[in-house]
């Protein structure tokens, strides 16, 4: 797919006055009520052109109500809308330069494939030729143009998605929204899917804003995620730095397995920081700024934990023994239950990079341990 | 020993596997489609065949002769031609074929003006409010369709409510004449009609994507080029639908021209009625009747070629599209 994009160049938009590139997008306080329930919640954002950027949480979070306010499907209570520095949130959604891909598409079944992606173009009354040229490029940009003449019935979920791309990119949207884009497909398909969007819509260059309550669909395909939950953004960030650094318990525990532990504050120094919490001492590579006392929480990535049947030199800290409960083999990787001392139950991803290594298994006595750079303090 | 074994228990596997296959055709699932079909054999087919034959047959007295005569070792098969000689020539019945048809199609299309926007406003309502407004549509089925018509004499009559609410206003000064006319005709068939029309509309209608539509808005259409290009398409299924259902009726109908129609209106039913009972001319009422059946037939062969090619089109639809849904 990525080949046959690569051969389509589109003309790269003029800069137009106001906005800029960083703020091509701006969401400024918008939110939307619905009787008393604010669905959408004071959310400001910039979104700088050419971005993928992602809207995630789970499902009434708001995520498709914003979206919905982008397209112009939804008023917005109070608050604005920017598109390289013009107000569009007065605008009807046939009248914005923005165009979106339904969620499980929205292909009008009387239409061919080409009528489908034509549709807009007519709309737009183009010349035909105009119109024609182009939806042989949109066709060709997905790789569809031997299924030209098919109805939308007679094509494969995957063919389904790649036309409702097409059909969203023929007018050359400044702006693309995509609603849950592979929440449609089955899951082998989803995986190469993915690849293959993203690589057209970056090859397009378009701007663009997902929903998805998938965190693997956005941390692949978006540049920066907003992490949303009852209407507002909890943390925007790149995917790594969500991942890596979550701000606040809510983002660590969306986002992917985590083991939490809540302590107190005993060491405050600027380069790191100890916290006691009832399994043990924790060591943490980073300072914060608390006073001793306070009260926080550590999280720890299953995968940044080892596991050793040996104890290590140092127990003082970041080390803490206990028995395997449960393992969970998945071929790759091994997800082991480790009952500690004090009844917490810690998760451990271990890769299985030896064939026939030393294998730890339940009932096993373990000695987990984890390096003071993979902890992260949350002080919220 | 073995290989004897296996070549004896071949044939006896393979017979039995036949006999099983016998035992499991479905017997429930033919009744299913064998009923109805007796049905239409016994009570369509074979009145009409004997409808067919009367109007081929040459009346001897009040008998008819046999179509099929075995003399002298000669075997003669007599068809008299001449009541669709006469029916083909005759400019009166002619006129009543081609009236009735136009009657019948008016009525379909005035009942499509009023029952789209009608069936697609009801869509439209709150999904509590929608089983009401089809039980109100289908509500006039409560009553007896010809206490309808009658209703509809005290309306539309002389001295009936209308004429005397508009002179008693001072509308008029002298009462409109709309009984026994076109006019009154045709309010009672497309009264009549309506609900045939409103349900298979709202049918389809109601099972309309409204993401359809936003996607169309955000392609660029106007919410009126939208309903054209998008919902009326998308309800051809039910367009279609309802004007047979209210077409095919609508071309024999007999009770409403004979009771709101005027002489001028023709009608064939009513043709048939006179030549049955008036003229007693069997063989002539007959070929009017193969005729009219004939008339009703052709679209329906039409329709019907045309939703094979659809439920085809939506049995395709299921596979994909089932795991999207």
């Amino acid at each position: 797919m990525a080949g046959a994009a690569a051969g389509v160049a589109p003309a790269p938009p003029p800069v137009t006055a106001g906005g800029g590139d960083a703020q091509f997008l701006r969401v400024e306080r918008l939110t939307k009520r619905f009787g008393e329930v604010a669905a959408v919640d004071d959310v400001s954002i910039s979104i700088r052109k050419g971005e993928i950027f992602a809207l995630l949480g789970s499902s009434g979070c708001g995520k498709s109500t914003l979206l919905r306010m982008l397209a112009g499907f939804e008023t917005p209570t109070s608050g604005g809308i920017f598109l390289e520095g013009r107000e569009i949130s007065g605008l009807r959604p046939f009248e914005r330069p923005i165009n979106m891909m339904f969620q499980s598409y929205a292909l009008f079944p009387h239409l061919t494939v080409w009528e489908n992606v034509a549709f807009g173009l007519k709309r737009h009354r183009q010349p035909p030729d105009r119109v024609a040229a182009q939806v042989e490029r949109m066709l060709g940009l997905v790789q569809l143009k031997p299924f030209a003449q098919r109805k939308p019935h007679q094509l494969s979920g995957g063919q389904q998605q790649r036309v409702a791309l097409a059909r969203s990119l023929a007018l050359e949207p400044r702006l693309l929204l995509l609603d849950e884009p592979l929440g449609a497909l089955d899951r082998k398909l989803r995986a190469q899917t993915q690849f293959e969007l993203n690589s057209i819509i970056k090859n397009v260059g378009v701007t663009c804003v997902l929903v998805t309550h998938d965190q693997e669909e956005a941390m692949t395909m978006a540049d920066r995620i907003a992490i949303m939950s009852a209407g507002s953004f909890v943390q925007v960030g790149a995917p790594r730095e969500i991942y890596e650094t979550p701000g606040n318990r809510f983002v660590a525990d969306f986002i992917g397995t985590v083991n939490l532990f809540d302590g107190a504050l005993v060491e405050d120094e600027p380069d790191h920081c100890v916290i006691e919490t009832p399994v043990g001492r924790f060591y943490v590579g980073h300072g914060i700024t608390g006073v001793k006392g306070q009260r926080l929480s550590v999280a720890l990535r299953p995968e940044k934990i080892e596991l050793s049947t040996t104890a290590p030199a140092d127990t003082g800290s970041n080390c803490f023994k206990g028995r395997v409960v449960e393992c969970a083999y998945f071929g790759a990787t091994s997800l082991y239950r480790v009952l500690l001392a004090d009844g917490t139950r810690l998760q451990v991803s271990v890769p299985n990079t030896e064939r026939h290594g030393e294998v730890i298994t339940v009932g096993s006595d373990v000695y987990a341990t984890c390096t003071p750079d993979s902890l992260v303090v949350l002080v919220s | 020993m073995p290989s004897a074994a296996s070549a004896v228990s071949a044939p006896v596997g393979s017979s039995g596997g036949a006999l099983a296959r016998l035992r499991h055709i479905n017997w429930g699932r033919k009744a299913v489609i064998g009923i109805p079909f007796a049905f239409l054999v016994l009570f369509f087919s074979l009145p009409f065949l004997v409808v067919l034959k009367i109007s081929v047959s040459e009346a001897d007295g009040v008998q008819f002769k046999d179509l099929v005569d075995f003399a002298d070792g000669t075997l003669t098969l007599r068809l008299k031609l001449a009541n669709y000689q006469f029916l083909a020539t005759d400019p009166l019945y002619l006129k009543t074929y081609v009236s009735s048809v136009a009657y019948a199609a008016g009525n379909a299309l005035i009942c499509l003006f009023i029952g789209y926007p009608f069936a697609y406003f009801m869509t439209r309502a709150r999904p509590t409010l929608r089983p009401i407004l089809v039980m109100l549509v289908s509500l006039p089925f409560w009553t007896s369709y010809l206490l309808r018509i009658y209703a509809w004499k005290g309306l539309l009559d002389d001295n009936g409510v209308i004429n005397n609410v508009l002179l008693w206003a001072h509308v008029i000064d002298a009462p409109l004449k709309m009984m026994y006319t076109a006019f009154s005709m045709m309010i009672g068939m497309v009264y009549t009609y309506l609900p045939f029309m409103i349900l298979p509309l709202y049918g389809t209608l109601v099972k309309a994507d409204p993401r359809l539509l936003e996607a169309a808005g955000d392609l660029g259409t106007t919410p009126w080029k939208a309903f054209w290009l998008i919902t009326v398409p998308l309800s051809k299924a039910g367009i279609i639908a309802g004007t047979m259902l209210v077409f095919i009726p609508s071309v024999g109908e007999y009770v409403i021209p004979e009771l709101l129609g005027g002489p001028q209106t023709l009608m064939i039913a009513r043709v048939l009625w006179n030549e049955y009972f008036q003229n007693v001319d069997w063989p002539m009422a007959s070929a009017v009747a193969v005729i009219m059946v004939v008339l009703i037939l052709l679209p329906l062969v039409l329709l019907n070629r045309y939703q094979n090619v659809e439920g085809r089109a939506q049995g395709d639809a299921k596979r994909p599209g089932g795991a999207a849904a």
